[in-house]
C-alpha cells in the first residue's frame, strides 16, 4: 500500500478536526477536536519519518504528545473554572467581550 | 556505543537560567510559606531576569549553531533575548506591584463565592504568577533562538500556555478575565495545531526538521514543491496568529481587554519581540531564497492588517481596546520590514520592537493607575478631563501617546522612520503608502483621547489616578525616558544594532 495514503487520512483528519472547531459549541468537544489535529500531524509526522527513512519525525511525534499533555492541562483548567462559575461550557455563552 | 549530545551551556545560559529559576520557583510555591512567599518569589524572578541579561551580555560576540544544531545564537539572538528581558523586568515590575491588586486571591475560588470572600479577607495574594511569568519569559528567549522546528514548536508552547492562564487571573472582572483566558486558549491551539501540520509538511519536503537542512534543500531544487507550499502557508499562519495579523487577530482586543493590566503589557511586549524575532529568522533567514514566492502574501497581510488595526480601533470605547487595535495595527508596520527583506529591513524592525515594547508597556502601566472604587477604569468617556486632575500621568500618557502614532522627537517616529525607508529601499512602495496612509488615520484616535483629556471637563464619577507605587512608578519612568531617548538621540543603539544584527552564515 502507498504510504501516500496515510497522508490523505491525516488530511482528512486534520480537516474533520478543523470543521468541528468551527462548528461544534461546547468547549470541551471544541478542545478534542484541536486535538484531533493535533493527532493528524502525528500521523503525517510518522508516515513523513517512514518516507525518509530516519527518525526525526518519530521524535517530533513524541515531543507534539508531550504538549499535547501540557495543553489538557491547561485547557481544562480553564474550560472547569468557566463551567463552574456559569454553568455552561458554550463558546456561544462567552461572549462578555465584545466591541 | 551512543555518544552524549554536546550542549553548550555557556550560549544557552540566558534560557537555561530563566527556566531553572522557573522551575525554583515552583517549588518555592510548594514549600515556602505564603507570608513570605511574595518576597521570596519576586526576589528570585529579578534575580533570573538580571543573570539572564547577564549572559545573554556575555554571548555579544558569540555566533553559531548549539545543541546539536537545535539553537542558534547570533547577534540577532543576542539583540532579541536583551530586549526580552529587559521588558520581561518592567513587565514583572507591574505584576509585583501591590499596592493596589490586580490578580486574584485565588484563582480557584468561584467569583462571588465564600471561598473567594475568604481569599480577599485573609489578604494573602497568591504568587503563582511569578513562575508563570518566568516560563512565558523562557520560551520567549528561545523562541527566535529556535533553529529547528521541534525547538520552535516547544518554544511556542511554553511561551503560549502560561499565558493563558495568565489572562484568566483578574482579581476585578473575573467573567471577563476567565473569558478572555478561554478565547485565548481555544483560538492559540487552533493556530499551534495548524503551525504543526505546517512543520510536519515541511519536515515531509525537507526531510530534516532543522532550519539549515530545509534552507539547503531548497537551494538545491527551488521549485513549487507542493509539500513545501502546504508546510509553509500553515506554519505562517501559527506565527501570524501570535504577532496578531490579520487576519488571524479576532482575539487580540478580547484578550488585551480581559486579561490583568500588568499581563496585558507584558504579553503585548514580550510576545511580539519573541514571535517578530522567529518570523526573521525563518523569512530572513532559512527561506529567504524564496522571497518572491512569500513577499507577495506578507504585502497582503501587512497591509490588512494596518488597515484592519487602525480603522477599527476609531469605533472603540474602551483604553484597553483602543490600546489592542492599535497593537494591531503595529505588527501591520513590523511586517513591513519583514516585507522589505534587505539588512536594514533587518535592522529596522529590531529597532522598532524595542520602541514599541517600551512605549506599550508604559501606555498599559499608566492603565492600571486610573481607578475608582471598583477597579481599573478603562471607558474611555470617563477618562475625560484626567489632563485637569492629574496633569502629570495625563502628560507621559500623551507621550506614550504620540510615541505610537510616531510624532517625531519620540522613538516611534525613529521607528516608523526606519521601516519605511527600509521597504521604500526595497521597492515595495505600495506597503510605504498604506503604511503612511495607516499612521495618518491612527493619528485621529490617539489625538482623540490627548482632546477628552485636556479639553473635556472632568466628571464627577469617582475616576481618579492613584499615587503609584516605587514600582510601577519606575516602570512608567523608565518607558517615558527610553521613549524620549530613542526620539532624541537614537543613534547609539541604531549603531549597536546595526553591527550586532547578523545571522549565523551557512
Amino acid at each position: 500500500m502507498s504510504l501516500d495514503n496515510y497522508l490523505y487520512l491525516s488530511a482528512l483528519l486534520f480537516t474533520i478536526g478543523a470543521a468541528g472547531v468551527l462548528i461544534r459549541r461546547n468547549a470541551i468537544v471544541v478542545f478534542m477536536c484541536i486535538e484531533l489535529m493535533l493527532n493528524a500531524s502525528n500521523l503525517a509526522f510518522v508516515t513523513f519519518s517512514r518516507m525518509h527513512g530516519n527518525i526525526d519525525g518519530q521524535l517530533f511525534a513524541f515531543f507534539t504528545m508531550v504538549v499535547a499533555a501540557c495543553e489538557v492541562v491547561v485547557g481544562l483548567a480553564i474550560i472547569v473554572t468557566i463551567y463552574r462559575s456559569r454553568r455552561s461550557a458554550s463558546v456561544d455563552d462567552a461572549r462578555l467581550l465584545k466591541l | 556505543m551512543i555518544t552524549a549530545p554536546k550542549i553548550e551551556y555557556g550560549a544557552l545560559a540566558p534560557v537555561l537560567i530563566v527556566l531553572a529559576c522557573a522551575v525554583l520557583a515552583v517549588l518555592v510555591e510548594a514549600f515556602v510559606s505564603r507570608r513570605q512567599r511574595y518576597v521570596v518569589q519576586t526576589s528570585l524572578s529579578f534575580a533570573a531576569i538580571a543573570l539572564g541579561f547577564l549572559a545573554v551580555l556575555l554571548n555579544k560576540d558569540v555566533s553559531g549553531r548549539f545543541a546539536e544544531g537545535a539553537v542558534a545564537v547570533d547577534g540577532v539572538t543576542v539583540i532579541l533575548q536583551g530586549t526580552i528581558l529587559i521588558f520581561a523586568l518592567l513587565g514583572l515590575l507591574l505584576i509585583a506591584e501591590r499596592g493596589f491588586q490586580s490578580f486574584t486571591a485565588q484563582a480557584s475560588a468561584l467569583p462571588g463565592s465564600a471561598d473567594e470572600q475568604r481569599a480577599l479577607a485573609s489578604g494573602l495574594q497568591q504568587t503563582e504568577v511569578f513562575p508563570l511569568t518566568l516560563f512565558a519569559v523562557g520560551g520567549a528567549l528561545l523562541f527566535p533562538a529556535a533553529n529547528d522546528l521541534i525547538t520552535l514548536f516547544v518554544a511556542l508552547e511554553v511561551l503560549s500556555l502560561p499565558l493563558y492562564l495568565m489572562a484568566g487571573l483578574s482579581q476585578r472582572r473575573r467573567l471577563l478575565s476567565q473569558e478572555a483566558g478561554l478565547k485565548y486558549f481555544l483560538l492559540g491551539a487552533f493556530s499551534s495545531a495548524f503551525f504543526l501540520f505546517g512543520s510536519a509538511f515541511l519536515y515531509g519536503y525537507a526531510g530534516t526538521t532543522t532550519f539549515e537542512g530545509i534552507k539547503s534543500v531548497i537551494r538545491a531544487s527551488p521549485g513549487n514543491d507542493m509539500y513545501l507550499m502546504v508546510g509553509l502557508s500553515m506554519l505562517t499562519v501559527g506565527l501570524l496568529f501570535k504577532v496578531s495579523a490579520a487576519p488571524f487577530h479576532s482575539w487580540t482586543p478580547d484578550v488585551y481587554q480581559g486579561a490583568p493590566t500588568p499581563i496585558t503589557a507584558f504579553m503585548a511586549a514580550v510576545t511580539k519581540v519573541a514571535a517578530f524575532g522567529a518570523i526573521l529568522r525563518i523569512f530572513y533567514s532559512t527561506i529567504g531564497g524564496m522571497v518572491w514566492t512569500w513577499r507577495p502574501v506578507f504585502v497582503v497581510v501587512s497591509i490588512l492588517t494596518m488597515a484592519v488595526g487602525t480603522i477599527i480601533a476609531i469605533a472603540q470605547k474602551d483604553v484597553k481596546r483602543v490600546l489592542a487595535y492599535s497593537a494591531i495595527a503595529h505588527s501591520g508596520f513590523l511586517l513591513t520590514g519583514i516585507v522589505a527583506f534587505n539588512k536594514s529591513g533587518l535592522d529596522a524592525t529590531l529597532l522598532y520592537l524595542a520602541t514599541y515594547g517600551f512605549t506599550t508597556l508604559g501606555t498599559f502601566a499608566v492603565v492600571t493607575l486610573v481607578r475608582d472604587a471598583g477597579g481599573e477604569v478603562t471607558d474611555l468617556n470617563r477618562w475625560s478631563g484626567l489632563g485637569k486632575r492629574s496633569p502629570l500621568i495625563a502628560g507621559i500618557f500623551t507621550l506614550f501617546l504620540l510615541a505610537l502614532a510616531g510624532i517625531p522627537l519620540t522613538s516611534g517616529f525613529i521607528g516608523k522612520f526606519a521601516i519605511f525607508s527600509a521597504a521604500y529601499e526595497s521597492g515595495n512602495i505600495s506597503v510605504v503608502i498604506a503604511g503612511v496612509l495607516a499612521s495618518a488615520v491612527a493619528a485621529f484616535f490617539y489625538i482623540r483621547i490627548v482632546v477628552l483629556m485636556y479639553f473635556n471637563d472632568p466628571q464627577e464619577d469617582g475616576t481618579s489616578v492613584v499615587i503609584p507605587s516605587p514600582v510601577t512608578a519606575l516602570t512608567i519612568g523608565i518607558c517615558a525616558v527610553a521613549t524620549l531617548v530613542l526620539g532624541i538621540f537614537p543613534q547609539p543603539v541604531i549603531n549597536m544594532i546595526n553591527s550586532l544584527a547578523t545571522f549565523v552564515a551557512g
